[in-house]
């Protein structure tokens, strides 16, 4: 099957570029690994109602207009479908329900949004800890909220968002442990334009008082540990020179998000080092157009800017699109008319303030905490490699087995970097990434085998 | 004079030919090269392999069994050394036979090598006794048979690589990482090479740098003519032990991923394609029809270092003695050779007569043919 | 670990799944990865070194999840909605390749 252009995601970013691209007449088919569209951002906004929907604001309320516009687009929708390989040209392979194939396009679009940035710490890999978004997905699938004693630990604007989600649904959590730097997580409530949604603002306010209160509103301490046999039980940290311990049943940490780079680092695209929020993003034009002819990137893929960011981004990828196909001599008075890019300078304008805010956390981190959790590779591991080779995160994957594993070092890979760069005296920005290559997710060898020669077709 | 020897190229052949020349007390500087640079011991398959290996060289032969009887050895004192892990073992390799001519293929280049005398060991299996020897998997329709060979082994070659770097480390050689070299000066009893903080100078230089060499040693009239070609290799997500033998393009690693490979494609790139992937696979497969459930974690193409007669180059030249250059496309197998026998000869300053069938003379008398 | 807002005291759940072989309640627009944080002892074991490990990411980023579902083994379980008696197994250490 051939498309003019294959959009890779279904969220805010993939969602608008392909409703713009079908007004151009352009064939789109538009490939999610979600079962319905919306991204992580409005992940079950088309299902859920009531209670759910309205803890879950009207940010999330937003998403279910432009589902709608999109399931009405006429873009061709491939939902719970995994890409695995790009080749240029452009030929993308798929696997959805246990079976590969090949479609091809004249242009595609990566706007498969962000992850959360992996932090180790010791004990992470016990069950119980698991990230601030994993929990607030699960309540926007199956409204699971957390149960028992529920600790947050992290930064970013997340975390009091899906607090005051919880709190709405008469959730309870019972203490949170801010890593952000001063003035800390209470300044941003009070930010004009930081959250629209004022009612459960006022929830979290209201709810950050009550912790500072009850003194389980946790700041400037270190060495947090999540500890437990076989599951978390206990956390410990040290505030000043006192030790501290309290029960624990559920972790939720976050440390901010990073792009998913996997496909355009594979794919060899120029890179530029995010030094503000220390990630990799592919380099692209004012069109979205990576280093690659044709390779456009939007949304959260392309540097993070958040939901609104992503859909203009994805609007003004969709001209770029169309002009690159040939499609849309007009695409610069278009731009211009529709406002695009004042439109998304409004919507970035807080970008700088929060990473400021947020800075990635620079903790030093204990030889013994597992680094790659797949391959279960120790920071300890890691550094004694790190310092008989050269500074490079492939010599130490070589080496050590770490990032080898199923995640394909989308969980160790900046931490492996930034251990690399600490053993050898190196700014991160001097230490590279591993070396990405397809399968961009585990695909079976029977559906490779399934898909005949390539060759000849 | 800075130290005995440089050594250029910390792949598996420079890294086994440095560790060797500490071994004999020579104080070695290797130096390795960028990290983008196409490192073919990063790429290949870990098979320590005898049987068919130089099926119309019978020196080549010769050379690689012995260099397999020596592998123990050299392992066992490798790991002491470098106080690392490296997975081996020598439970012997098959060749899978798709096709009653595969099979007839197979059966004539054993008695093509074993009329040389070099192999004894080799044996052509059926179908049955191939099933009795692979008890956890069931073969697919088209196996007909298998050649075997006794003295085949298998070893994690990153481990490998690994161990070596922090054997020479641990010997008192040096390892300059980030150190591309793109000429050789020789001096007044000597050599001297660039390195990222000024220079170095030695009386003794082998350059090991892989498809680089010709390109650092034909400019001082040493000619070591090469070719490449790529081969693929396909990797699963760790399985509990099926497969108690490695096998040319199939083996199960001690950490339980399985190895598919690889692909001889005249390309130079390293791109992984999935057209390659895809025959790869169809290949394992046919094989072991269940291997369709793995799934595939890693793949990476690398490109082979092959002298055009694919007979390893060992030479020495004769205009600026103390020059010597060494490639291979066997590295792995022939660590414990380059370790052992290379190496020494090396340290003495000159090779002896009988690696004569491996100098780089014989392709002038090809051409004079 | 986690409970459903929707799940309340006389009230049917959406579906039934099998976890390890036991009857565990379910709810539309649920994952696999989602049922496992509820039933007991879903934990895998992870392939080297054999710890318990529970979903971590629920975005198809991190591999925690992988589960048999429905007899196919390292399924990513936080990208397969669950669905009406379905058969979840946990995945101890690397995986079996049947014969």
């Amino acid at each position: 099957m051939t498309y003019d252009v294959v959009v890779i995601g279904a969220g805010p970013a993939g969602m608008s570029a392909a409703i713009q691209l079908r007004k151009a007449g352009i064939a789109v088919a538009a490939v999610d690994e979600q079962a319905a569209p919306g991204g992580q951002i409005w992940r079950g906004v088309e299902r859920n109602a009531g209670p759910v929907s309205a803890a879950l604001g009207a940010d999330y309320q937003k998403g279910a207009t432009l589902v709608e516009a999109f399931r009405d687009s006429g873009a061709e929708y491939l939902p719970a479908t995994q890409v695995w390989q790009i080749e240029e040209g452009w030929n993308l392979f798929l696997t959805s329900e246990g079976k590969a194939r090949r479609i091809k396009a004249r242009a595609v679009l990566l706007a498969n949004g962000a992850q959360e940035r992996p932090v180790p710490f010791p004990g992470w890999t016990l069950p119980g800890v698991m990230t601030v978004g994993a929990a607030q997905i699960l309540l926007k699938s199956g409204g699971m909220l957390p149960e028992g004693e529920v600790w947050i630990a992290g930064a970013g604007p997340l975390p009091l968002l899906y607090a005051t989600q919880v709190l709405g649904l008469e959730g309870r959590i019972a203490g949170f442990l801010d890593t952000s730097k001063r003035p800390g997580l209470a300044a941003l409530s009070s930010l004009p334009g930081a959250w629209r949604d004022i009612p459960g603002l006022l929830k979290g306010v209201r709810w950050l008082w009550d912790l500072k209160r009850s003194g389980r509103m946790v700041r400037g301490f270190s060495d947090l540990h999540a500890e437990g046999e076989g599951r978390l039980q206990h956390l410990q940290w040290r505030a000043g020179n006192e030790q501290r311990k309290v029960r624990a049943d559920v972790l939720l940490v976050h440390e901010g998000v990073v792009p998913r780079i996997h496909e355009t680092m594979a794919l060899g695209c120029v890179h530029d080092w995010n030094s503000d929020q220390n990630y990799f993003s592919a380099r692209l034009d004012q069109w979205g157009e990576t280093s690659r002819p044709g390779l456009f990137v939007a949304g959260d893929a392309g540097g993070i800017g958040g939901w609104l960011a992503a859909t203009l981004s994805g609007e003004i990828a969709a001209l770029g699109i169309a002009r690159y196909l040939g499609g849309s001599p007009d695409a610069d008075s278009l731009r211009r008319e529709a406002g695009l890019d004042e439109r998304l300078s409004r919507a970035r304008a807080l970008r700088p303030f929060l990473d400021a805010l947020y800075p990635p956390p620079a903790e030093h981190l204990a030889d013994e905490v597992v680094v790659c959790r797949c391959e279960e590779v120790t920071a300890g591991q890691i550094r004694a490699v790190a310092k008989v080779s050269a500074p490079d995160p492939n010599a130490v994957k070589a080496a050590t087995r770490c990032g080898m594993g199923p995640c394909q070092g989308r969980q160790c890979g900046y931490t492996v970097q930034a251990l690399v760069a600490e053993v050898h005296g190196l700014p991160l920005a001097d230490v590279s990434f591993f070396n990405i290559r397809p399968p961009l997710k585990p695909v079976t060898l029977g559906e490779i085998a399934a898909l005949g020669d390539l060759e000849e077709a | 004079m800075d130290c005995d020897v440089i050594v250029i190229g910390a792949g598996v052949v420079g890294a086994a030919l440095a560790y060797g020349l500490a071994r004999k007390g020579r104080s070695v500087v290797v130096l390795d090269g960028a990290d983008r640079d196409l490192r073919a011991a990063r790429a290949n398959f870990g098979l320590i392999w005898v049987q068919g290996k130089g099926s119309d060289a019978p020196a080549y032969s010769a050379l690689t069994r012995q260099s397999s009887d020596l592998w123990p050895g050299f392992l066992n004192e490798l790991s002491n050394i470098s106080t690392s892990r490296v997975d081996y073992a020598r439970p012997g390799g098959l060749v899978y036979c798709l096709s009653e001519m595969e099979y007839a293929n197979r059966h004539a280049v054993n008695e093509r090598t074993h009329n040389q005398g070099a192999q004894a060991d080799t044996e052509m299996v059926s179908r049955v006794q191939l099933e009795r020897m692979l008890p956890a998997v069931t073969l697919g329709p088209d196996v007909v048979g298998a050649s075997y060979c006794r003295l085949d082994g298998h070893v994690n070659p990153l481990q490998l690589l690994a161990a070596l770097h922090r054997a020479i480390a641990a010997l008192g050689g040096k390892i300059l990482f980030r150190n591309p070299i793109d000429r050789i000066m020789p001096v007044s009893g000597g050599f001297r090479v660039s390195v990222s903080d000024g220079t170095l100078q030695a009386p003794r230089v082998v350059v090991a740098a892989g498809l680089a060499t010709p390109g650092l040693t034909e400019p001082l009239g040493l000619a070591m003519p090469l070719k490449s070609e790529r081969g693929q290799i396909l990797v699963t997500e760790r399985v509990a032990p099926i497969l108690p033998f490695p096998a040319s393009g199939l083996r199960q690693s001690a950490d339980g991923t399985v190895m598919i490979g690889a692909t001889n494609e005249k390309i130079a790139d390293t791109a992984v394609t999935a057209a390659s992937a895809t025959k790869l696979a169809q290949r394992a497969t046919r094989i072991i029809p269940a291997l369709g459930s793995a799934r595939l974690v890693r793949q990476w193409a690398g490109l082979r270092v092959l002298p055009l007669d694919k007979t390893p180059i060992y030479a020495e030249s004769s205009d600026h003695p103390g020059l010597f250059a060494v490639a291979c496309h066997s590295g792995v197998t022939l660590a414990a050779a380059h370790t052992d026998v290379i190496a020494p000869a090396i340290a003495n300053g000159r090779l002896p007569d009988d690696l004569a069938p491996f100098s780089n003379g014989r392709f002038n008398v090809q051409k004079c043919a | 670990m986690f409970k459903s807002v929707h799940d309340k005291p006389g009230k049917a759940s959406d579906m039934t799944v099998f976890v390890n072989g036991a009857e565990t309640a379910a709810w539309n627009g649920e994952t696999v990865a989602s049922v496992l944080l509820r039933a007991p002892g879903a934990e895998r074991r992870s392939t080297v070194s054999g710890e318990p490990r529970l979903p971590y990411c629920q975005m198809g980023v991190c591999f925690e999840c992988l589960v048999i579902v429905d007899g196919v083994a390292s399924t990513q379980g936080c990208l397969v909605p669950v669905a009406p008696g379905m058969r979840i197994e946990s995945q101890h250490g690397p995986r079996e390749i049947s014969k």
